[in-house]
């Protein structure tokens, strides 16, 4: 079973089979303008000094974020990490308590129990990531177990990282999954450095894909700057989870367009590299693909500019009115209470 | 009442949360077809069938991990460790994912992990450790450490229902030894209550898990000599009975600690600290702890012997605080 290298996406007819309309294509355009948005601000933020701890953005992953946040089902559950801030965005988390998470803001997901993109919102099917990567594919692949034993048509998406790929979680939980034939995704946002590693140091076959063939279910590769690529491969995978046929290890090739941190200036990445996929911008490239493909006009694209704008100066200045926690509340949550469970997000 | 033992107890208890809630199921290595290591899910896989009693891989990760991924869509995972040694493999996904989880996101996660645990049959370095206190250490989890067939029972219930990472430490030298009256219906016994296991009022000993039985024989050895000391059942460290840890402090105002895990950074240090500092002036004596000396647990049986603290240990320690 060879990995499979994904086609580029073409036609709008294409992409129409592919079950999007011309709404559902700018709604993606528009997430990942928010993303990065999100990102770019939350950097000024930063640099301003009203952002505590450390910064880290997904420039460069925003159409896989967005491709496979948005294949995912209303049902549907999964475990985005640090580059994957276009899945909180697509699944709808409201911008303003992504800028009160990065501040430690009591309105932030984490309520500032947790720092930067340390964060989900259960409510919207996510499930909030730790440091220690990739630790949440097997939580991802317990969830599947659960729709499994239960019967559920939904399915988990578990992410992680080229470099979190060389780790044991992600052995034993894709070997379990392979051996449960479980309703679950692996998304590996492959974006080339783990910190200052390259991918030669990290892994030693040409696809971190290629090892789903020893898990007995299919992988394959995708343009990670193709948000309809994305899409298109995304939606397969877990449609093919959903009807029972098992995982799939969708790779999203892409470069990490900035430092592993804001505090990480990325001298070991070759120029040229960055000069490269530069000019695969994820953000360029598909609004030069409406403009070609679906009519994209300049006043749709500035309307869109523009709201998108307004957005998040709102979101900026709901979060800096969301209070800083109260230290007396520190000690309380530690622990869950019987009211806790079974909340609407908990099933 | 049936006259169960300890293991007998377990299993039942776990038999019938999973008759009354179908959200609860079982994970972990040999526990379908072969019941088990220690046979605790015999026959488990005939009444709830494969799905409910899930034979996984050798992965603790994917099985505390996968327990608490289906906890969050939830459902209620008891995680079987074959022996509790292992529970190392699956450090990080108590520690890191389960412990925290809640805290950071409110999100709870019911999930309980059973850890075979103890020694005192020459299972070596890696089949007979008491890793509570290391579990103890991390907000966010808590621990059990049944001692008897009835507690075993109630707690493992309690376990369950309750909505918080729970690790179930059974300690093996218990399994088939020790036997009780247990109530055949289902019932709770609620964490951070300890038990009076041998009333006394000469020298309370605090403990849990199989040194309560050591305690206990100690204890009827010291009556002997006209000493009368109190036994206190922990049940649970975390939550632990403070309350009535000093309670038989003012009362005893003689006290020994005890227990079978390594001395240094054990849970007793925890309780002689608390002693110390709220109840100094109830005190006629040193706390005195006794444990395991700070080496891995050796396989030889004269060895296993000096490490794990024996009923005349007990008694000499008895013995000397009693006198102070």
């Amino acid at each position: 079973m060879a990995v499979r290298e994904a086609e580029p996406v073409g036609s709008l007819q294409e992409v129409k089979e592919a079950g999007l309309d011309r709404e559902d294509l700018l709604g993606i355009y528009r997430s990942m303008l928010i993303t990065r948005g999100i990102e770019e601000r939350g950097h000024i933020l930063y640099k301003q000094g009203k952002i505590p701890g450390s910064f880290y953005t997904g420039r460069g992953n925003e159409a896989a974020a967005v491709g496979v946040g948005t294949a995912m089902g209303p049902n549907d559950v999964g475990t985005p990490l640090h580059r994957d801030m276009g899945v909180h965005v697509t699944r709808g988390v409201e911008p303003w308590r992504v800028f009160a998470q990065y501040m430690g803001r009591e309105g932030g997901p984490t309520r500032g129990r947790d720092g930067n993109v340390h964060m989900a919102v259960a409510e919207l099917g996510l499930h909030t990531m730790v440091s220690h990567l990739p630790a949440m594919l097997p939580v991802a692949s317990g969830m599947a177990l659960a729709f499994k034993i239960r019967g559920d048509r939904r399915v988990a998406v578990g992410w992680f990282g080229e470099g979190a790929a060389a780790r044991g979680d992600a052995h034993e939980a894709m070997n379990f999954a392979g051996v449960r034939q479980l309703p679950m995704v692996f998304v590996c946002d492959n974006n080339q450095w783990a910190y200052s590693t390259p991918t030669y140091l990290s892994y030693p076959v040409e696809h971190i894909a290629d090892r789903a063939a020893a898990y007995g279910f299919e992988g394959v590769v995708v343009d990670g700057t193709d948000v309809l690529a994305v899409y298109r491969e995304a939606k397969r995978a877990i449609e093919k989870a959903r009807e029972g046929g098992g995982p799939t290890l969708v790779e999203c090739l892409t470069l990490r367009m900035e430092g592993h941190a804001v505090h990480d200036d990325a001298f070991y990445v070759p120029k040229e590299m960055f000069e490269q996929w530069a000019a695969y911008d994820p953000i360029e490239r598909y609004r030069t693909w409406l403009q070609n493909h679906a009519e994209l006009s300049d006043d749709e694209e500035n309307e869109i500019t523009a709201t998108v704008k307004r957005l998040l100066n709102d979101a900026l200045d709901r979060a800096d009115a969301s209070p800083l926690p109260d230290p007396a509340t520190l000690e309380g949550g530690v622990f869950a209470s019987q009211e806790d469970l079974d909340t609407p997000h908990h099933k | 009442m049936a006259e169960m033992t300890y293991i007998q107890a377990i299993s039942d208890a776990l038999r019938l949360e999973m008759r009354r809630d179908q959200r609860v199921f079982i994970l972990g290595e040999d526990v379908g077809v072969y019941g088990g290591a220690f046979k605790v899910s015999l026959g488990f896989q005939e009444e709830f069938g494969p799905w409910r009693v899930i034979d996984t891989p050798l992965s603790e990760t994917a099985i505390v991990g996968g327990a608490t991924g289906a906890a969050l869509m939830g459902l209620r995972p008891v995680a079987e460790m074959q022996f509790a040694d292992f529970i190392s493999c699956a450090w990080d996904h108590l520690v890191t994912v389960a412990a925290k989880q809640f805290f950071r996101t409110r999100t709870p996660i019911p999930i309980v992990v059973r850890l075979p645990s103890g020694g005192g049959f020459s299972g070596g370095p890696f089949h007979s450790q008491n890793p509570e206190s290391s579990f103890a250490h991390i907000p966010g989890l808590k621990v059990v450490c049944p001692a008897t067939p009835q507690d075993a029972k109630g707690l493992l219930a309690s376990a369950i229902e309750d909505p918080n990472p729970v690790l179930y430490f059974e300690h093996k030298h218990l399994y088939r030894r020790i036997k009780g009256e247990v109530p055949e219906e289902r019932y709770t016994v609620p964490f951070g209550s300890a038990n009076v296991h041998r009333e006394g009022d000469d020298a309370t000993v605090v403990t849990w898990g199989a040194m309560v039985h050591t305690a206990t024989e100690a204890a009827e050895e010291l009556a002997k000599e006209g000493v009368e000391v109190e036994v206190l059942d922990m049940r649970t460290l975390v939550p632990w009975d403070k309350a009535r840890v000093l309670e038989g402090v003012r009362r005893c105002s003689k006290v020994l600690v005890l227990h079978e895990d390594t001395r240094t950074g054990g849970f007793g240090a925890e309780i002689a600290a608390t002693i110390a500092e709220e109840a100094f002036e109830d005190l006629d004596a040193p706390v005195m702890r006794l444990a395991a000396p700070d080496t891995p647990v050796p396989f030889s049986p004269p060895l296993e012997k000096a490490y794990i603290p024996q009923v005349e240990d007990v008694v000499t320690a008895l013995r000397e605080l009693a006198a102070y």
